[in-house]
């Protein structure tokens, strides 16, 4: 890299000044304010009947969405990184789809098909099968948002790990399934650990697709970021605050457990 | 441990969700605006009291809130609603013309379907230092107001329209004059957030501007949370009726066999106890003993309604802002 130390000086200064005031000044006033009336106050309104169906249905949605995602995520990654078929690339880019697109524009998409407009809205209201504004939705919004996290960390690990392993296991007469659990599946637990993490947080801090397709009733379908939402919208400050403070103790527990791999297994293994 | 507690918490809610699926309409979805919350707590609590008062069986009721655009659409698109309680006549309407709403809606109910009703006033810094009284005050160029933008924001279409009707009494409907008169009051705006919690913030805690235009049903909700000892509410001369519209979703309660204690909902909201806790939490009521007893909280104010002066609001959605409207000529030229 060209430029002098007063270069390299210069360039971390911005990026210590940009971090101070975007990620850690934003991220210390939620603490702060959270607690600012006191414990009391913070766990009163964390109490909330409302804010604690909140955090249930949040974490009832991780719960399914993170396992579904996990399986996919392997389940991708290996076809992708193991084998050479045709349309491959294309699965790729499909998978880091959202990625690209706006949690809204997902959300939205959801409505088309199965809203009470959409392409399926009459056959599932004949039916009687709700999908839209009830946790099915929920759980299909944050399923797709958070869909490529796992595949996306495996993908390059297990492709830089190569067939080699599983070869070697094949010769010494390992079947299928056995080789995956006990060759493959090794290899990749750290950046499978990693995956999950990430994709559990996303699940748990999705807000623009659950947005469109929650219906938003209080106590039922608000999951944790909407009740946060609502709460400010109320003029609930205390109530907000505390709620957003949950969210970002996931996010710094996240943040330990990552560093905590990334130290277990150095750089190389975990992800970038 | 951590895994024990989260599975408990997964079979409660779906122990939750099943008994409220194979339930009779023992609960009825209110969807509403994004800052009626409160106020729907209190009102359910009463209801639900005087229901069972009344010999009817337990009842819950459930409540949606959003922005009542968005509730309109999240209704049409399957979201099941029994009621609705909007901020916006235009909103209820939207379900009228899909069929979702009784055609004769605004029938239904007493007073055009509208139990209660608010209107834009100026919320003011303590003391009112720049003397802040009447809409033409609002005009000087000392004073800077914060209001959300009319096109995204319905609070500030009434602000908008409000002052607009202001104007064209005071110009004798002289359109050049008018149109002056407004467009000076929005070059007053340092900037136009998009929705009327924004611009609560820019006003209560950035700090900017000397008068936050919204709703006199908004404004005690803001000095009970920033303080009541740090703003005035000042009651112009005369302001805009903003009818908070009701209605039965009769395509969902017709299905679900629960039009009748729907009903009963909504006309709870007319009643002397209805009514007290409406203005309670900051609005005018149409009962005329209980608007009798909050008279000190609701200073006398001159209202004009949108069919007087606009000729309905598909007119003045056409007129004022729709494209090429006269709102978007004035902000073009501010």
């Amino acid at each position: 890299m060209k430029g002098g130390a007063g270069g390299r000086r210069l360039v971390l200064a911005i990026v210590l000044v940009l971090t101070l005031f975007v990620v850690i000044a934003p991220v210390s006033v939620v603490l702060v304010e959270g607690l600012s009336r006191g414990v009391g106050a913070f766990f009163g309104a964390l109490g909330e009947e409302d804010t604690l169906a909140a955090i249930r249905l949040s974490i009832v949605t991780a719960l399914v969405v993170v396992p579904i995602n996990t399986l996919f995520g392997i389940a991708a990654a290996w076809s992708i990184a193991k084998f050479t078929f045709p349309g491959r690339k294309l699965l790729l880019s499909v998978i880091e789809l959202p990625f690209s697109v706006s949690p809204i524009v997902a959300g939205i998409a959801y409505l088309f098909v199965y809203g009470g407009q959409g392409l399926l809205g009459p056959f599932l209201e004949e039916h009687d099968i709700k999908i839209m504004f009830a946790l099915p939705g929920i759980i299909l919004a944050s399923t797709f948002v958070t869909a490529p996290f796992v595949a996306r960390e495996l993908i390059p690990l297990m492709q830089l790990q190569g067939n080699d392993d599983e070869e070697a296991a094949a010769t010494l007469g390992a079947r299928g399934f056995q080789i995956f659990r006990r060759v493959t599946l090794p290899n990749i637990r750290w950046g499978l650990v990693y995956g999950i993490i990430l994709c559990n947080a996303r699940v748990l801090g999705e807000f623009g697709a659950v947005s469109i397709v929650s219906g938003t009733i209080r106590g039922e379908t608000n999951t944790l970021p909407l009740q946060i939402e609502l709460l400010y919208h109320d003029y609930n400050t205390a109530g907000a605050f505390a709620a957003a403070s949950v969210l970002t103790l996931v996010a710094l527990l996240t943040l330990a457990a990552k560093v905590a791999l990334e130290a277990k297994v150095g750089r190389g293994q975990a992800g970038r | 441990m951590r895994r024990l507690s989260l599975l408990t918490a997964a079979a409660f809610v779906a122990l939750g969700l099943a008994s409220a699926s194979a339930a009779e309409p023992d609960k009825i979805l209110n969807a509403s605006y994004d800052v009626s919350r409160e106020l729907f707590v209190a009102v359910n609590k009463a209801f639900v009291e005087a229901h069972q008062k009344a010999g009817g069986q337990a009842i819950k009721i459930d409540q949606s809130h959003a922005g009542s655009s968005k509730q309109a659409r999240a209704i049409l698109e399957g979201l099941k609603a029994d009621v609705v309680t909007f901020n916006q006549f235009t909103d209820v309407q939207t379900l009228a013309d899909k069929g979702f709403v009784a055609a004769d809606w605004q029938k239904k109910f007493p007073n055009d379907a509208s139990p209660y009703y608010s209107l834009p006033v100026f919320l003011v810094r303590a003391g009112n230092p720049k003397g802040i009284k009447d809409w033409n005050d609002l005009v000087r160029d000392d004073v800077k107001i914060v209001l959300p933008n009319p096109k995204t924001s319905g609070n500030a279409r009434y602000s908008y329209l409000a002052a607009t009707a202001y104007a064209k009494e005071a110009f004798g409907n002289d359109d050049a004059k008018v149109e002056a008169f407004v467009k000076k009051l929005l070059s007053n705006v340092p900037v136009f957030d998009t929705g009327g919690r924004a611009a609560t913030t820019t006003f209560v805690e950035r700090e900017v501007g000397d008068v936050l235009l919204t709703f006199e049903a908004e404004t005690s909700g803001i000095r009970k949370e920033f303080g009541a000892d740090k703003f005035d509410v000042v009651v112009p001369s005369v302001s805009l009726l903003a009818d908070f519209p009701v209605a039965v979703v009769e395509k969902v309660t017709e299905k679900r066999g629960s039009t009748k204690i729907a009903t009963d909902y909504l006309n709870f909201l007319y009643t002397p106890e209805g009514q007290t806790i409406l203005a309670e939490n900051g609005n005018r009521v149409r009962d005329p003993a209980v608007a009798e007893k909050f008279a000190d909280k609701f200073p006398k104010v001159r209202l004009v309604t949108v069919d007087e002066v606009f000729g309905g609001w598909a007119a003045v959605n056409k007129q004022q802002f729709g494209a090429d409207g006269v709102l978007d000529r004035l902000l073009a030229g501010s």
